[in-house]
């Protein structure tokens, strides 16, 4: 005879296994999911514990307000962090000026006027251009934009801030145009339809109403894509040189923090010199700038919202 | 008398009317912008890489003549990191999400891990490497090897696969775990047969598109110390090895001019690979797309 239902729910209960791993998963679980936490006190951690085993070598005011960075000058070595800044942020800039414009058009474009079928094809597109690797862009600089843009001027170096500051501003326009439309798509359609109804153009719908409206989330994307264009790295390692530089000047050979680690990385500097546990205070420093930038980011985007 | 001075109206009709033929223009040129560049990057590359693709290119070593020059090691390289990566950063990631999903309650500490994980994603590469630096290839010595690469790109990303998991496990519909828990199902039960099954084309779906990601990282496995000229084939995930965009990293960076077409068929390998695990995602979304 067939066990009555009753009967199989009590045998079942009775498996003693089988409560022990309703008990053990969720522990499990809390481990697995622990271990993102873990790798931020670890970054955090790594980053602090170098890199003031580097200030007890050089003085704290001297990296933060220092303007000549000489680290591979054997008796008078030099470590001013501001000249790789000023580098970082030269590209940054071009970067910023290249993308902030296109991509928020691009949104603008995307979320306002493109039909079904068009948004179907550059959606696509603008996936594809996100996810082609940094190193490959880095290439495209360095072999492609630079000789055209030396074609044109002939002053501007091989190696120079503007060639990569143009490529890493098209590599973060996926970002800042796909970002700036979904804030565009959640703005409610009575606000648009209600401002066509008094006669509004449809550019004028965009750029009074849905702009505005979703100012927040746009300014969000530019502060995040300048986060990732700070802390970008293969492209500026390729093709902007390695001459780390306190001065404007954009044509000629710069350096970046990141261009910086990666040229120590790729060199021998041996464990325990002043050299390796700078490229962890200059990562600290990176890194302090890109979180900076990302909290910033959720502090617009949630404090200055519009809610509909 | 009028009410509306259609003079003034006309007059002003014209130039608004003008701008939003205008703009319309110049919003299409911009989106526009981000096709052409994508169409000039990969003419110029195939262009540049085509000559130098061949059978001998996938089966040669690295070499300081460029006609002899080839990614074999590099591309097996790739392979085993992501021997590593793949199932090392799906445990961690898929398991985070159904702790986040299922489990987790409503207070500071999951507040925190959330936030945390988001913070995570905006973290440079490059620090990544450093921290792969200290813990994996310094504290537990395991050297410039694959497991160490292979353990600093999970944790690189780690949070795109949490994500897009936790996105995927939210989307299954309740009824679906109520059903479960009605038939008398233990809750882990419905998160392996019911849950799971539901939510693989979403996680399937993040977790490729976030493998391919750590393929073409260079960054990390700079910082980390991973070699370049490699004249054998890894044989276990403690062996030293080289990648896909470390080879080109160095053909780019080398002076003669032959080098960067040998770089641009690099490129087109990579782009290749990268364009097979796409596909696939493509075809798991799709394939699965709106079941419920």
């Amino acid at each position: 005879m067939r066990p009555s239902v009753q009967e199989m729910i009590a045998r079942s209960n009775g498996k003693k296994n089988k409560k022990a791993i309703e008990k053990i998963i969720p522990i499990l679980l809390f481990l697995i999911a622990s271990v993102s936490v873990l790798t931020s006190i670890g970054i955090v951690v790594t980053l602090i514990v170098e890199t003031i085993t580097f200030f007890t070598r050089v003085p704290f005011f001297d990296f933060i307000f220092g303007t000549t960075w000489l680290p591979f000058s054997n008796k008078d070595a030099q470590f001013g962090i501001l000249p790789l800044i000023v580098g970082t942020l030269k590209v940054t800039l071009i970067a910023t000026i290249v993308a902030v414009p296109i991509g928020i058009s691009a949104a603008i474009y995307l979320s306002e006027y493109a039909s079904e079928n068009v948004r179907r094809i550059l959606k696509p597109v603008l996936e594809v251009l996100a996810g082609v690797p940094t190193i490959v862009y880095g290439f495209f600089a360095l072999t492609f934009v630079t000789p055209i843009l030396q074609s044109v001027f002939p002053e501007i170096k091989i190696f120079n801030a503007i060639s990569p500051g143009i490529v890493v501003g098209i590599m973060i326009i996926p970002m800042i145009a796909s970002l700036s439309e979904d804030a565009m798509s959640s703005v409610p359609k009575s606000i648009r339809e209600g401002a066509l109804a008094m006669g509004s153009t449809k550019f004028e719908v965009a750029w009074k109403i849905t702009v505005p409206a979703a100012l927040s989330g746009i300014i969000a994307s530019v502060v995040l894509a300048v986060s990732r264009a700070i802390g970008e790295t293969m492209i500026v390692s390729l093709a902007a040189g390695s001459t780390p530089r306190f001065d404007g000047d954009f044509t000629g050979s710069i350096q970046t923090m990141t261009a910086y680690i990666v040229q120590v990385s790729k060199g021998d500097a041996g464990f325990g010199t002043t050299i390796y546990y700078s490229i962890y205070a200059v990562g600290f420093t990176l890194f302090v700038f890109t979180m900076v930038m990302n909290i910033l980011a959720g502090y617009v985007s949630k404090r200055f919202r519009e809610e509909y | 008398m009028r009410y509306i001075e259609q003079q003034a109206v006309v007059k002003r009709m014209n130039g608004r009317l003008i701008a939003n033929s205008i703009f319309k223009y110049v919003f299409l040129a911009a989106t526009l912008v981000a096709l052409v560049a994508l169409v000039i990057l990969l003419y110029r590359i195939i262009s540049q890489g085509m000559g130098h693709l061949s059978i001998e290119f996938l089966t040669n070593f690295a070499s300081r003549f460029p006609e002899k020059a080839g990614i074999k090691a590099a591309l097996v390289g790739s392979l085993w990191l992501m021997l590593v990566v793949a199932p090392t950063s799906i445990i961690l990631g898929v398991g985070s999400a159904i702790y986040l999903e299922e489990y987790a309650k409503q207070n500071r500490i999951t507040t925190f891990i959330r936030m945390n994980i988001s913070n995570l994603a905006g973290v440079p590469s490059v620090v990544f490497g450093l921290l792969g630096l200290t813990i994996f290839v310094r504290a537990m010595a395991l050297g410039n090897s694959i497991l160490a690469a292979g353990f600093t790109m999970s944790l690189l990303i780690l949070p795109v696969i949490v994500v897009a998991s936790q996105e995927a496990i939210r989307s299954v519909p309740g009824e679906l775990r109520d059903a479960s828990f009605g038939m008398g199902a233990t809750k882990w039960q419905t998160i392996v047969k019911i849950i799971l099954p539901a939510a693989i084309p979403g996680i399937l779906t993040g977790s490729i598109l976030a493998l391919s990601r750590a393929i073409g990282e260079t960054a990390p496995l700079i910082v980390i110390g991973v070699p370049v000229i490699i004249q054998f084939l890894p044989a276990g995930v403690m062996d030293t090895f080289t990648a896909l965009p470390m080879q080109i990293y160095d053909w780019s960076s080398r002076p003669q001019p032959e080098f960067q077409n040998v770089a641009a068929a690099g490129i087109m390998v990579l782009m290749a690979v990268l364009l097979f695990m796409n596909s696939i995602a493509v075809i798991i979304r799709n394939k699965f797309d709106k079941r419920y």
